[in-house]
């Protein structure tokens, strides 16, 4: 207990002498949280659209005076052509194509009328399909406003928006961003620890030191748990000060999900760096799993949207289980029992991959 | 040419030897695409339903049914009012459909009036968005009213099942030539000086620039091979349209290629440490293909001040044109103005490196 205390001190030392490694930790997740949500937001706003218009009707006027002050929607324009629109659509410089068939306020009010189509851009599935949504309902409400006294074209429907009623994609992705700035730290680092100890040659001295493997690791890998705990706190308190976001639930649960989750990923790098034998290859093994972990496990597009046998695979990263703690947390105040099974997935990974980052340590090459 | 010849035999012999970093740049592309092009996808099925409902009248119980039916509906289980949140929350469903007392009345034309409510879990807005409006169409088609033959058509051009796949080996691409590319050539240049081996080189009567090409060589011949595997995998396994110019593909490739090779040379010029190389590279050339390229996020959501910085991101423009070429399926002439860019972008690239390593070393 004792050497382990003492090989603490010795890197927490070499960590503070270090002139570049404080400084990282401290401006890192600052940069980090400013800049991450401005740009990882899927949120889609400003659809361009142009309206093919061949009705010329009040209702078609109103549609068109609607989409303009929509905050969704940019009118790009009224042609009466649609293929002269659509040749925009396919340079991209609109998203969508309203056309408003001949005869379409009249018909309303006939057995059998006319319908909008609406032609998107798939090129951006998400912008297509959403966009399309969007101009589908404001055509609904359009028409519900000014045929509202027919009493068959009520919508039956009224919906309440849980969780984030301003339908905000910023609170959304914040507690995950965190979640990627505490992966690039507690992966990165531990890999290129020892791996650099290896190429300095001061791995050698310890190896012939009486130090037992477990303690080696082990003095290795609280520190990365300290600094994990740190850089999470200070990317809390800049969600709270800058983006006005707190957790709904319990900050424990959080702190207790980060524990388990920066041992595993720490415990990760340790692996990962003492089976390199040089930099570049610990780098590049590392980049491998970190782009896979970051596009796998819901942090960018839900897990619940990957075909079954993606999302059977997706159990394997552990990212995954964090990401839903901090959301659900976050967003939902879902309680600390309630996520019993992220937990004990997270528990089972932390000792997996410590224990193997313990055993792949070898003295003697 | 044969001092230039053995030269590259040497490199590549570098390469080779390291088995593990061989298999992750070979097999990169390759799992990345595969991966991604089923994993990463934004689209919503099986929205998960449960209903609260007073009574549970046959008109209830039968609109349920029909609810079910639906192959982008999964029901969830009838729940009571009091336990609307705790679903939501422990993700049991995604939506709640509550009924009124006077749904019958209201549905069978009695009486009128909102008679049914939604409750969403808009955690996440865009596939909360979707799910209401999946529930909405479906209940709308159920009831066969006036309001269900008014509901707009929309069709979903040029990528019609909406795989997300489609936009996202472009930005793939992109990704693995600036790391291979870029990022191994600067670390492999740096490592040299490091350990000292440069200074050997350097003093041989080979010439410096023969040296660095040399290097170049084998990292420019395996990113042509990962561009054929993509191409074929994309063209073969993904079925991506794949119908633009071919010529064009190549030709900007092979240009975005010899950029990020000129991108490495100039890190590793600049640096003489791997790790400040490995951070550099992470920090200027990986992070901005992610984030400002448009591989992830839309380039017109992002903030005024990264739109106008995504413009030096040579990464923004490959995409872009990879895009065009591979799913609009434009002729060569529709991506003249990324050509001309990437090729300026190049030229200045390589001008500017190739100085700064003669300047080292005069």
């Amino acid at each position: 207990m004792k050497t382990l205390f003492y090989l603490i001190r010795k890197e927490l030392l070499q960590f503070k002498r270090n002139t570049f490694l404080p400084k990282l930790i401290l401006a890192f997740p600052i940069v980090m949280m400013l800049i991450l949500p401005l740009i990882a937001n899927m949120e889609v706003k400003n659809v361009s659209v142009v309206i093919v218009d061949n009705d010329y009707s009040s209702l078609s006027r109103l549609l068109a005076e609607k989409m303009d002050a929509s905050s969704y929607f940019t009118l790009k324009g009224t042609f009466s052509s649609y293929n002269e629109a659509l040749s925009l659509l396919e340079e991209s410089k609109v998203d969508a194509v309203l056309s408003i068939p001949q005869d379409w306020e009249k018909s309303l009010s006939q057995p059998h009328p006319q319908r909008v189509s609406i032609s998107t851009n798939g090129v951006n599935s998400t912008k297509g399909s959403i966009g399309g949504q969007y101009l589908s309902s404001l055509v609904l409400q359009t028409m519900q406003a000014s045929l509202g006294s027919q009493a068959s074209i009520h919508n039956p429907l009224t919906v309440i928006n849980f969780y984030n009623p301003t339908q905000d994609y910023r609170r959304f992705m914040i507690p995950a961003l965190m979640i990627m700035v505490i992966i690039m730290l507690c992966c990165f680092l531990p890999t290129l620890n020892i791996v650099s100890e290896k190429e300095e040659g001061t791995m050698e001295q310890m190896n012939v030191t009486p130090v037992p493997r477990f303690t080696f690791i082990a003095s290795k890998l609280i520190p990365y748990w300290i600094m994990g705990l740190l850089v999470l706190g200070e990317a809390m308190i800049i969600a709270w000060l800058v983006y006005n976001l707190s957790p709904m639930g319990s900050i424990g649960t959080i702190f207790l999900g980060a524990l388990l989750f920066i041992l595993t990923m720490s415990g990760f790098g340790l692996l990962i760096s003492n089976i390199s034998g040089n930099m570049q290859q610990a780098m590049f093994v590392m980049f491998f799993f970190v782009i896979i972990f970051i596009l796998m496990s819901g942090l960018f597009t839900p897990v619940t949207s990957m075909p079954a046998w993606c999302q059977k695979l997706a159990y394997a990263f552990p990212p995954r289980y964090f990401i839903e703690i901090m959301r659900d947390v976050y967003l939902k105040g879902t309680h600390l029992v309630e996520l019993w099974p992220n937990l004990l997935a997270l528990t089972g990974f932390a000792a997996f991959f410590d224990t193997w980052a313990i055993l792949s340590y070898r003295k003697q090459q | 040419m044969t001092t230039f010849g053995s030269f590259v035999h040497k490199e590549t012999l570098h390469i080779l030897r390291d088995t593990r970093t061989m298999m992750i740049v070979l097999l990169m592309p390759v799992v990345l695409i595969l991966l991604f092009s089923y994993a990463i996808s934004t689209e919503v099925n099986n929205v998960r339903f449960a209903v609260v409902s007073p009574h549970y009248t046959s008109a209830v119980l039968e609109q349920v049914r029909h609810l079910e039916a639906n192959p982008n509906l999964r029901f969830a289980g009838f729940i009571e009012p009091t336990e609307i949140d705790a679903t939501l929350r422990q993700g049991k469903a995604d939506v709640v459909l509550c009924y009124s007392a006077d749904y019958d009345r209201i549905s069978a034309g009695i009486e009128q009036g909102a008679s049914m409510q939604l409750v969403a879990d808009m955690s996440n807005p865009n596939n909360g968005t979707m799910a209401t409006a999946v529930v909405q169409g479906a209940i709308l088609s159920s009831q066969a009213s006036l309001a269900a033959a008014l509901q707009p058509d929309i069709r979903i051009l040029y990528n019609p099942q909406m795989k997300s796949s489609f936009n996202f080996v472009p930005g793939v691409l992109g990704l693995v030539f600036m790391l291979i590319c870029g990022m191994m050539t600067s670390v492999s240049i740096v490592r040299e000086k490091e350990v000292g081996t440069m200074e050997i080189l350097l003093v041989s009567p080979v010439k410096p620039l023969q040296i660095i090409l040399a290097k170049m060589t084998p990292y420019f011949m395996i990113s042509c091979l990962n561009l054929t595997t993509a191409l074929l995998l994309a063209k073969y396994l993904l079925q991506l349209p794949l119908t633009g110019s071919i010529t064009a593909l190549i030709i900007i490739s092979v240009l975005f290629i010899v950029l990020a090779l000129g991108l490495g040379l100039l890190i590793s010029v600049m640096v003489s440490k791997q790790i400040v190389a490995i951070l550099i590279s992470g920090m200027l050339l990986m992070i901005p293909v992610m984030m400002l390229s448009g591989m992830m996020f839309p380039i017109e959501n992002l903030p005024h001040f990264f739109r106008e910085l995504s413009v030096i991101i040579p990464a923004r423009w490959y995409i872009a044109a990879l895009r065009k070429l591979m799913i609009q399926g434009l002729p060569f002439l529709g991506v003249w103005k990324e050509m001309l860019i990437i090729s300026v972008m190049t030229l200045g690239i390589l001008s500017i490196s190739l100085k700064r390593f003669n300047d080292r070393l005069a």
